[in-house]
């Protein structure tokens, strides 16, 4: 059975299809918005715009289909798993599908961003009615040729069969498609302006297959770059080169707060291969005077120094020759100043409320108990393998610009307004990303090798050593939570979690994941602390340390109350079924569920001898997730060895690259909170490299288990949700195995401070 | 500048650079070789990892006036189409997510296989540990180097 959508805006309101010179049909469309009517399609490939459309179609008359997609690839899988999506509803062969990663002109264009997880959730809908127009369009034209109906056709893997079993590939009826196609546009465009006013337009029918008819999605297709992977190709940002391209390292101030007095660059210059050393930055600080500026021009409040030389290594290497004088701006700020301001907040009363359910006041009045801890966290930096860099050409006629970005269009708009420049001379192109993490959601080095290419009027790649990358950076602030609960007649009667964060607070729906809605006296304050240490997005902001804060407090809480944990959540979830507060998106039934899977696929009920399982469920980016952490010990010391993830994401597109998510999310989570450990002192990281810096290695490693709850409902996306329960369900099993409670990251510094209960 | 003549991927490079110039940059900017990765430049985290002599070294530590003689192999060399087992068990296990790490991975595993054709998991395990994936798709980096070694002994 199929499903039949009637859209209230015609198919011209987000797709256009229009004949190749070359031969062939292109098709036009936007992920999310509606283009607008007055648009044109280009007849020349190599003329594609991104005006209005955001991502195209060619098939070409040998039946071929081309897709470009300029969604920025981070490694979460999108370039493999949004094509899919167009393909099973176009209804091709897999493999006469090739992604081309697309170019980017930023002008009139919506919104493109890598993160939140939300590419697959955003792009469903659309996605899915491309392809199935697309393959109406083809049917219409081979009935047309026959003078059958359309109905009477099918289309099945790139095959048009009529009802006497006369059959024609898209190939050979590509080109009539898109003439039927215009032609019909044009029908409907003269019949729009016989409208009355007011009156509405005939819905159009979109025929999508039912989910039971699908025959690639749901199936595995491996990453569609993944031969040039293996074999080094140039994929990426810093693999990028053009003609007389120069190099540049930046020198930043060494500690946040610093601004640049002076500098002597007599011994930089003398490098061999240093072409010359500039200094930038003006433009930068002009522009944090101006309203709705982009947030990270602030990052470096301060001008810098830049090398620019002929090869990387003679630039970084210029970079170390430099000799500059820095003065204090701002206060120099300490980790350990932080801990108490932290605190002091959380014992404060200036507070900010995000959400208030009945009277906790009074439930805490009433109660026989009250429980209360407190979670740390540290800042966190991103650790993208590949470093920071961007390219840029600024010339009188263009500014071209290449690179990994994940906000290309605020990247590109930035750098017009930066450098006084018209956004439509701008080109900018994106490859592949190194991980992105967040990091790469902050244009900073766009700014910058925008800002050097306009000074030195060459062609210039802007490369980020890994110090630099680690020490000036955008860092996940540091975080208190602090929760308190009231006990009354063995039941959870008041909640309250007050959240104190350096620079910025929790925000959106985030207040009312579970289990907001699961108790009646709820409530949520926030306060912040203003730092000048640059802080944003970290892989799921928030949630990555809130799930692991709340979710051992509740194992805490089953505990004092002499509960089952798993019971005790899923008595607490049966409460909010029903609920009529909006606010409230993730669902009772699918967070059981995802919670009995994993204590069914784990053997939680029944572990192994020697084995400590702690559990969790976790509602976050959309999609439900539950884990269970299995740890052993070994040399007396707790060893993460397994992790059972349950997930319930709807459909699952692309199981290959969905459990690749999964997996690399869970074990993140695991290594963040095992080791994640980043200071400052006087304004200055204490960890520039990876010497220092402690991230989990394969022998460190539990194995990921993953499991889908098996639906047909809307896919969600799965770049970020089974981090933030890892942490938790490590913590509650680590206390099974070794007694303590674990309330602070990184666990290992807290476990090296307690000794080992058993 | 002083001209250091390479033998890469069996093929021998004449380089004009400077002494102290990484293998890892010359490869990089000079040959136009890019798939030998930068990660940190300190040999922590074994993006840059090459071949030299059958050995797997990191090409940031290593100066081009040193490699005088030396086979030097990198991911663009290991094999000719992407056919050597170990990128084929990458392949099948569908390893890389964002994919920045995996050459160095794939050098790492290929010149531990060649050293050990049959190892334990904690053997790989242990093999691959300088080898940082920030993405985390250790799971199945172990796999693919398993596989591989099945593979090879087959």
């Amino acid at each position: 059975m199929s499903t039949t959508i009637s859209t209230k805006f015609s198919r011209r309101s987000f797709l256009r299809t229009s004949s190749l010179a070359s031969g062939g049909m292109l098709i036009g469309f936007n992920f999310f918005t509606a283009c607008k009517d007055n648009v044109k399609m280009p007849v020349d490939i190599a003329k594609l715009n991104y005006n209005d459309f955001n991502a195209f179609i060619k098939i070409s008359d040998e039946g071929m289909v081309t897709l470009f997609s300029p969604n920025p690839e981070i490694g979460q899988g999108v370039k493999t798993s949004m094509p899919m999506i167009i393909a099973e509803e176009l209804d091709v062969p897999w493999e006469n599908v090739n992604v081309v990663q697309g170019i980017l002109d930023t002008q009139n264009y919506v919104r493109q961003v890598a993160g939140g997880s939300q590419s697959i959730r955003f792009g469903w809908d659309a996605l899915r009615q491309t392809g199935a127009t697309a393959r109406q369009m083809l049917v219409n034209a081979a009935a047309a040729r026959w003078g059958v109906d359309a109905s009477e056709c099918t289309a099945k893997q790139g095959v048009i069969t009529n009802a006497s079993g006369e059959s024609l590939g898209y190939g050979e009826v590509v080109n009539e498609a898109a003439i039927l196609e215009s032609e019909r546009a044009a029908k409907r465009a003269a019949m729009m302006a016989e409208l009355d006013e007011g009156e509405e337009p005939p819905a159009e029918n979109i025929v999508l297959k039912d989910p039971k008819e699908y025959t690639l999605i749901g199936t595995d297709v491996g990453n569609v770059d993944i031969d040039k992977i293996i074999t080094g190709k140039p994929l990426f940002g810093l693999d990028y080169k053009a003609e007389g391209m120069v190099y540049a390292s930046v020198l930043r101030p060494p500690a946040f707060g610093q601004v640049l007095e002076s500098y002597d660059d007599t011994a930089a210059k003398a490098v061999p291969g240093v072409i010359d050393v500039v200094k930038i930055g003006e433009k930068a600080i002009k522009m944090l005077g101006m309203e709705q500026v982009d947030w990270s021009v602030r990052l470096a409040p301060s001008e810098k120094v830049v090398v620019i030389a002929e090869n990387t290594w003679a630039a970084i290497q210029g970079k170390k020759a430099l000799i500059a004088q820095w003065s204090e701006g701002s206060p120099l700020e300490n980790t350990k100043a932080h801990d108490k301001i932290l605190s002091d907040l959380l014992d404060g009363k200036d507070f900010t409320n995000l959400r208030k359910d009945g009277d906790v006041t009074k439930a805490f009045r009433q109660a026989d108990k009250v429980v209360e801890k407190t979670y740390e966290s540290p800042f966190l930096p991103h650790n993208c393998m590949e470093p920071m860099n961007f390219y840029a050409n600024v010339t009188d006629s263009k500014i071209h610009l290449v690179g990994p970005v994940q906000t290309p269009a605020s990247a590109a708009s930035t750098v017009a307004t930066l450098l006084g420049r018209d956004e439509k001379d701008i080109r900018l192109e994106m490859t592949r990303m190194g991980g992105g993490f967040g990091r790469r959601l902050y244009g900073d080095f766009v700014y910058e090798a925008a800002e050097i290419s306009d000074k030195i009027r060459k062609p210039v790649k802007m490369v980020s050593s890994r110090e630099d990358d680690m020490m000036t950076g955008v860092y996940r602030p540091a975080i208190k939570y602090r929760i308190a609960a009231s006990i009354k007649d063995g039941e959870v009667t008041g909640y309250h979690l007050k959240e104190a964060a350096v620079n910025s607070n929790m925000y959106g729906l985030i207040p009312n994941f579970f289990p907001a809605g699961a108790i009646a006296n709820y409530q949520v304050d926030v306060a912040k602390y203003d730092s000048n240490i640059s802080t944003g997005a970290w892989r799921a902001p928030y949630t990555n340390f809130l799930s692991f804060a709340e979710q051992s407090f509740l194992d805490e809480l089953a505990e004092v109350l002499e509960k089952d944990p798993v019971q005790m959540r899923l008595d607490m979830l049966e409460k909010v079924k029903g609920t009529t507060d909006d606010r409230i998106q993730y669902s009772a039934e699918r967070l059981q569920d995802v919670l009995k899977l994993a204590v069914e696929k784990s053997g939680y009920n029944n572990p192994k001898d020697g084995v400590f399982q702690g559990v969790c469920a976790y509602y976050c980016h959309n999609t439900h997730v539950a884990e269970v952490a299995d740890v052993v010990m070994e040399n007396n010391q707790p060893v993460v060895k397994k992790i059972t993830v349950a997930v319930d994401c709807g459909i699952v597109i692309n199981p290959l690259g969905a459990k690749n998510q999964i997996e690399g999310g869970a074990i993140d989570g695991v290594g963040h909170s095992m080791y994640g450990d980043f200071a400052f002192e006087n304004g200055m990281p204490t960890s520039n490299n990876y010497d220092k810096y402690r991230l989990i290695r394969m022998n460190e490693t539990p194995v990921v288990e993953t499991h889908f709850v098996k639906n047909t409902l809307s896919p969600t996306g799965l770049g970020e949700p089974t981090l933030p329960p890892a942490g938790a369900a490590v913590a509650i099993a680590m206390k099974k195995a070794t007694g303590n409670r674990i309330y602070k990251q990184p666990f290992v510094s807290a476990m090296a401070s307690k000794p080992i209960l058993g | 500048m002083p001209t250091y003549n390479l033998k890469i991927n069996g093929s021998s490079q004449s380089i004009e650079a400077a002494e102290d110039t990484p293998l890892l940059w010359a490869l990089r900017d000079q040959l136009d070789m890019v798939g030998t990765k930068y990660g940190c430049g300190i040999g922590q985290c074994g993006a840059c990892t090459v071949h030299i002599d059958g050995n797997a070294t990191r090409s940031c530590q290593l100066q081009i006036s040193q490699l005088d003689g030396k086979e030097i192999t990198t991911i663009e060399g290991l094999s000719e189409d992407g056919s050597h087992p170990v990128q084929e068990a990458w392949k099948a296990i569908d390893v890389p997510q964002c994919g920045y790490c995996q050459a160095g991975q794939i050098m790492t595993a290929s010149a531990f296989l060649e050293k050990n054709p049959n190892p334990s998991r904690e053997e790989i395990r242990n093999a691959m540990h300088g080898n940082i994936c920030r993405c985390a798709s250790y799971n199945r980096i172990e796999n693919a180097v398993a596989m591989a070694a099945e593979k090879k002994m087959a």
